[in-house]
């Protein structure tokens, strides 16, 4: 028996699927959801997002968000998801630099905030990818 | 009477025009097209979130010093005018300007204390004009914008109701109805109201780590997705408005091309007619 996982953001829906086991990274660590677990309303933190279906892995990168488990459906409300494949190194990288730029320059708190938030994805969604091309080179 | 050479070079300009006019017309379509796109999108997020906060406040919450808490003694309230950065978009920002004034001019006759906000250039400009008390502001969020875009702005809106500069928060934007019909409206989104409880099966959830903390993480959120839904559709509705103003100046290019042609045909006759009977009464004069 699958869980119905869907993965919606602010801007669209990410992935809508059928799935056997979900690995979540919540504020209390890291959890495993199997088909038939107890309602559930956690929240997330910034980390990898582990789906398993079929017995093979997709990543994806979250910074945050809700996650509602029922028996059978389970729904992530995530700040920002981004699939492994989809994460543009160059990209994260550059957003690494520039929020560690904006942060050796320290300016308000909220700005610090914000820069310590965007280095906090950059370096997540590296890691992701990072990930991704390992286990790429290992098969 | 003008010159034909004048009127030849009007109707070159008016044709010009109206090329342009098409141009901008067939843009804004297509914008337009993505941009109610894009307003669909958002939903789903939304009406999850609504379903997980209808759960969360069916049951006693406390809700003082939350986003939920409706102040009885209200001294003054933020008004966001979400506004687009250009013009040539029909009655468009004039209608969501106004909606705007007039409640602000309402709320000040009540006693109240008024900060604003804007999201767009064109409302920023209108509040710097008359004067107003600007808290935030962003423009040149471009026509397809992202959540964080918006962040700055619902963080000063969020950070100012629970510091208690303001018990209300307000937007100003243009509702995208369909095509031809775009509506101001003006929507309060703080305090947040709680939807009505879910007549649905209620499940019996853990939260973890508790259900206070799971509502502080969410109420933001949710005020976040309601003012990026605002910007979505304001942007739908500044893109189908000037789709329509565009074809009702291209039509009326081709109007006036048509007026034009007619006088100048008249004019070039007319002209002719002169000449021929110059040439015919001079001709008379010689033979006699």
């Amino acid at each position: 028996m699958p869980i119905h996982l869907e993965i919606v953001t602010a801007e669209r829906v990410v992935l809508s699927d059928e799935v056997d086991q979900i690995n979540a990274p919540t504020k209390d660590g890291r959890i495993g959801i199997l088909p038939r677990h107890m309602p559930l309303l956690t929240i997330l933190d910034v980390g990898e997002l582990d789906i398993i279906k079929n017995g093979e892995v997709t990543a994806f990168a979250v910074t945050g968000g809700f996650m509602e488990v029922l028996p059978t459906r389970v729904t992530i409300l995530a700040d920002a998801a981004d699939r492994a494949d989809e994460i543009d190194e160059a990209r994260a990288e550059e957003a690494r630099r520039r929020a560690e730029a904006l942060l050796s320059q320290r300016r308000s708190d909220q700005e610090m905030a914000l820069a310590e938030a965007e280095l906090r994805k950059a370096l997540i969604q590296l890691k992701v990818a990072a990930l991704k091309n390992l286990k790429q080179r290992n098969q | 009477m003008p010159s034909t050479r004048e009127i030849r070079r009007r109707i070159r300009s008016v044709k010009n025009l109206a090329q342009i006019t098409r141009a901008m017309e067939m843009v804004s379509a297509s914008k337009m097209r993505r941009a109610q796109r894009n307003v669909l999108a958002t939903r789903p997020y939304a009406d999850r979130m609504l379903d997980v906060m209808g759960e969360l406040t069916s049951r006693a919450v406390s809700r003082t010093g939350t986003l939920l808490e409706v102040r009885e003694n209200v001294r003054a309230v933020a008004v966001i005018f979400i506004t687009p950065d250009r013009g040539l978009a029909g009655s468009l920002v004039t209608n969501v300007l106004r909606r705007g004034s007039r409640f602000i001019l309402d709320e000040r006759q009540r006693g109240r204390n008024i900060y604003t906000m804007a999201v767009g250039k064109k409302g920023r400009d209108f509040l710097a004009r008359t004067g107003q008390e600007l808290a935030a502001e962003v423009t040149k969020l471009g026509d397809y914008p992202r959540l964080a875009d918006i962040l700055g702005v619902a963080t000063n809106m969020i950070d100012g109701f629970l510091a208690g500069r303001f018990d209300e928060a307000h937007v100003v934007y243009s509702q995208f109805v369909n095509t031809l019909v775009q509506r101001p409206v003006i929507k309060r989104i703080l305090p947040v109201e709680a939807p009505a409880d879910p007549t649905g099966a209620s499940f019996d959830y853990t939260y973890e780590p508790d259900r206070d903390d799971v509502l502080r993480e969410l109420l933001p959120r949710f005020v976040e997705v309601q003012l990026y839904q605002a910007v979505l559709e304001s942007i739908a509705s500044e893109h189908s408005a000037r789709m329509v103003a565009m074809r009702n100046a291209t039509d009326n290019a081709k109007e006036l091309q048509r007026d034009l042609t007619l006088s100048y045909n008249k004019t070039r006759q007319a002209n002719i007619t002169k000449e021929v009977s110059e040439i015919a009464s001079g001709a008379a004069a010689l033979a006699e």
